[in-house]
């Protein structure tokens, strides 16, 4: 998603080369096209695109992937600091979190 | 509310008989109530309970070699599904996701590995299908990791389109997904659709602010003005209501055209045009006058701030350091704003 950018150089996705098989699972379920592919391994062709959702770590088998999952929500970030819990989209079907 | 519309199995076009029991099988055109229950969870009416029992479900009429195709119990996602789908004999397995589409459910932990595989179970599907692959929306992948239901299922997990309306191509193009299938996107139309769902919210809130307000406006050297208090609270409502059409209607609109990359940025921006737009039209001093502005912007780059939530591209580390940034910044001037406008109310 060209059209939109948000801050550069902040996410927490980290790839490590050695351990990636190159098996392609990264690039299938990250929504916005932040991996590429080169000499049988996935690469971080647009690492700035990242929301941190998490599904490519969960989905990578060789544990290559790390990242801090969350959810990019001001609402749920303010609601954590309060109680002091992990930010998460607690909105229920209530907000547009959901 | 939504029920007394929206009977259970109003949706159901047979019954099928399977190897595992009776399947329903859903119709795949929208009916009234569909339409009028979309518009009105969309409103934030009823939305926590607008759900479908978890289960197997069919669209057409499918057989032991048609795809399955997996979802969330959120009764609008099942809507769209099956409208999607139309002219595809598939199977649906739906989760029980407690009535929440598919992207969040897989976030919260609802549409996750250990709830596909108990559904799974739970259904029979090993004897409804001869094969052992199951398409997954990618959205899906932040709760699901397909190699783990591999592992305890059997069962392959495909990947499909973010889209329901790419499921056809996808399963036509014997499961590959185009890189656009693949990314998501906010177009106007889903900015647009997510902004109204906020305002339900916001008008609790605008409520209560406003009697906040009227007090304040009230209350002085003269004990309490009620001419004040009503001067106050217009100019109050005004603020707000602006503030918050600036963040939450503006900011989603314009949100490729405004400068900068925080949200906060983008409200502000949005509120300081409708501040000054509206300065144009009200007669007030300058003391009022400012502090209107300054409201509008305060406002506006609170409800800009607060659509990173509803936005599909903001990273939780981006955002808390938007927030660190923005909020003093938002309190600083909400307060001068304030002083200002009780000053030039008087």
């Amino acid at each position: 998603m060209s059209t939109f950018r948000y801050f550069a150089g902040v996410v927490s996705l980290e790839l490590n080369g050695e351990k990636c098989t190159g098996c392609g699972m990264c690039r299938q379920v990250c929504p916005h096209g932040v991996f590429g592919y080169d000499q049988g391994k996935a690469l971080l062709k647009d690492r700035d695109a990242c929301m941190e959702c998490g599904a490519c770590a969960l989905n990578c088998p060789a544990g290559a992937l790390s990242v801090t999952p969350g959810v990019g929500c001001a609402q749920a970030i303010i609601r954590s600091w309060i109680t002091g819990d992990k930010p998460s989209c607690a909105c229920g079907g209530d907000s547009t979190c959901c | 509310m939504l029920e007394k519309f929206d009977k259970p199995n109003r949706f159901v076009h047979r019954w099928l008989l399977t190897r595992a029991g009776q399947v329903a099988a859903l119709k795949t055109g929208w009916e009234w109530p569909d339409y009028l229950c979309a518009a009105a969870v969309r409103l934030g009416i009823d939305r926590n309970r607008y759900l479908v029992t978890p289960g197997l479900y069919a669209v057409g009429t499918p057989g032991p070699e048609s795809p399955v195709l997996v979802t969330a119990n959120y009764k609008l996602t099942l809507d769209v599904v099956r409208r999607d789908i139309r002219g595809l004999d598939a199977w649906i397995l739906v989760l029980d996701t407690k009535g929440v589409n598919v992207w969040c459910a897989a976030g919260k932990g609802t549409f996750s590995t250990a709830a596909l595989v108990r559904r799974i179970q739970m259904v029979g599907l090993e004897k409804v299908v001869n094969h052992r692959v199951l398409i997954v929306p990618q959205l899906g992948a932040t709760g699901v990791a397909a190699h783990e239901v591999k592992k305890t299922s059997g069962f392959r997990v495909v990947f499909g389109p973010v889209r329901s309306k790419d499921i056809k191509a996808f399963v036509q193009a014997g499961m590959q997904a185009t890189p656009q299938m693949r990314q998501v996107g906010f177009s106007p139309g889903e900015r647009l659709t997510v902004a109204l769902v906020e305002c339900s919210r916001g008008i609790k809130l605008l409520g209560l602010t406003l009697v906040v307000l009227f007090l304040i406006a009230g209350v002085g050297t003269d004990f309490f003005s009620w001419g004040r208090a009503w001067h106050g609270v217009r100019f109050g409502f005004v603020i707000l209501l602006l503030g918050f059409i600036a963040g939450n209607f503006l900011t989603p609109l314009l949100l490729p055209w405004l400068p900068g990359r925080a949200f906060s940025q983008k409200g502000a921006e949005a509120g300081a045009i409708t501040g000054l737009f509206l300065l144009t039209i009200l007669n007030t001093g300058a003391v009022l006058g400012l502090g209107v502005l300054l409201g509008v912007i305060a406002i506006g780059s609170w409800y800009g701030m607060q659509f990173t939530g509803a936005s599909t591209y903001t990273s939780p580390t981006g955002v808390e350091k938007e927030m660190r940034l923005a909020i003093p910044w938002q309190i600083g001037v909400a307060i001068s704003s304030l002083i200002l406008w009780r000053v030039g109310i008087c």
